[in-house]
């Protein structure tokens, strides 16, 4: 009998999470073996998933939740947090995510989407989850159906750093718009960012999302991690971006060390030498599928 | 008296805004440079093992032993707590702690995400709870003589000191309670 209440799955505690992982790197990673060289290189969480973004546009077909055993295989391999995704709309994957005792869900547009109209209803579950966003509507519509951790998406795969710009410029923009707006204006902006009312009056309040926003989608470069930090990420994703360049940990260590550093560019000159060649990259123009146009 | 908050991952800016309520100036520290022009240091909840590869790396391991080591005041949060204690479980076996208050821990000891909780806990020389939120949390399993225990969770202490090492198992940063940072800074 314990003496005092403890209580769990509460916003504050799934929010808290989010909170301790800021100022660090999330890799993804297939199997216990990339798993564990995240980990050395000083990543603050891994997050498991089938296939990388770029094998996944080049190999096609339905990419879906990892295989269980794969998951528990990447708990048991390291110590830190371990994150999952699932489809967008899968809440049956999300529930076998959360049965496995994974510590965040990614309902993620990088997997094929299960439900055209729905995501999942995020206030169910007590594992926390994260969201992607392209612009500001779609982050407070994420919040509203329960997520705890946004991520601006980018263009998972492309090792092409563009489109996190974008809509790391659009998310933040809009909330220096929204700052500026008096209580009048704010109902107008509810309904153009289809959005609910009262998210939009705090972020006018605040400044800020009321949960922690991270940056997904293209990072390749200690560069790339310093040039989104700037732009107002609080943490990186890094998915194809490691496993798929020459020499993965001493690119992943050194993402690590520009996402501390990143406003000192002696530092990030430094951590950015002979690191042997990065991921092969793609023009946004040659893509046949836009990952971020995935969810709505 | 200038207070320093560890920079290097994690939630230091949510100490930073606590302790500017509480009326000191945070400074950010990332480099020796840094740390040798504050008075006290704060040591945020993150991965430990994150910043313990970045204590490393930024030169930071040694010269902050020695401040440590001279009694320069310090608050751990956490992973702050768990880089403070004398001994370490189920770290990385290249994880090394600075030994500076006299307990045992045992990382993520109330287990994963879906174990943590917040609760209200009673904290010696405060007249109200205090509510702690406790993030894949550590488990104090030893506390030495020497160690004064301040609050405890089913007679496990979560909350202690020793000296001017104060550290705490849980997340003051992420409430609006500026009780504990407050205490530390009084003390300064």
């Amino acid at each position: 009998m314990s003496d005092v209440t403890r209580a769990t799955g509460t916003q504050l505690v799934k929010r808290g999470l989010a909170e301790m992982l800021k100022g660090g790197v999330i890799m993804d990673v297939v199997d216990p073996e990339q798993a564990k060289i995240a980990e050395d290189a000083g990543a603050v969480a891994v997050m498991a998933l089938e296939r990388v973004p770029s094998d996944i546009r080049r190999d096609g077909g339905v990419a879906r939740m990892s295989d269980p055993e794969m998951v528990e295989g990447i708990k048991a391999a390291v110590t830190i947090p371990v994150m999952a995704k699932a489809r967008i709309g899968h809440f049956a994957e999300a529930q076998i995510l959360q049965s496995l005792g994974v510590d965040y869900v990614d309902e993620s547009e990088v997997l094929t989407p299960a439900d055209e109209a729905h995501h999942i209803d995020k206030w169910a579950f007590d594992v926390p989850f994260v969201c992607g966003a392209t612009d500001l509507g779609e982050a407070l519509r994420r919040i509203s159906e329960g997520a705890c951790l946004i991520r601006s998406k980018g263009e998972a795969g492309t090792g092409n750093i563009v489109e996190a710009v974008r809509h790391l410029r659009s998310i933040m923009g809009d909330i220096a718009k929204v700052t500026r707006a008096d209580q009048a204006e704010l109902f107008d902006w509810a309904k153009r960012l289809q959005s609910p009312l009262p998210l939009v009056q705090e972020i006018a309040e605040t400044g800020e999302l009321p949960v922690p926003m991270f940056c997904a989608g293209g990072i390749a470069t200690p560069a790339d991690a310093s040039l989104v930090m700037q732009l107002g990420a609080q943490s990186v994703f890094v998915g194809s971006g490691i496993f798929k360049s020459d020499d993965p940990a001493p690119r992943a260590r050194a993402i690590v060390e520009a996402t501390t550093n990143y406003r000192d560019p002696v530092i990030l000159a430094k951590v950015s030498r002979g690191l042997g060649r990065a991921m092969p990259g793609l023009e946004m123009d040659t893509l046949e599928t836009r990952l971020a146009d995935r969810g709505w | 008296m200038k207070v320093g908050v560890l920079a290097l991952q994690g939630a230091f800016s949510r100490h930073a805004t606590l302790l500017d309520r509480v009326g000191v100036t945070p400074v950010e520290v990332r480099t020796p440079g840094q740390l040798a022009d504050v008075d006290a240091l704060v040591m945020p909840g993150g991965e430990s093992t994150t910043m313990s590869m970045l204590l490393e790396i930024s030169g930071l391991r040694e010269p902050l032993a020695d401040r440590l080591a001279g009694g320069m005041p310090v608050l751990g949060t956490c992973a702050g707590l768990i880089l403070l204690a004398r001994n370490v479980a189920d770290g990385r076996s290249d994880q090394r702690s600075f030994g500076v208050i006299d307990i045992d821990v045992r990382r993520n000891g109330y287990g994963r995400q879906l174990d943590s909780f917040e609760a209200d806990l009673d904290v010696a020389g405060f007249d109200l709870p205090f509510h702690g939120v406790f993030i894949r949390a550590p488990v104090v399993e030893r506390v030495g003589g020497e160690v004064e225990v301040l609050a405890r969770v089913d007679g496990l202490a979560v909350f202690c000191r020793q000296g001017p090492v104060t550290v705490a198992a849980f997340h003051p940063e992420l409430t609006g309670d500026t009780r504990l940072h407050e205490r530390f800074v009084e003390a300064l």
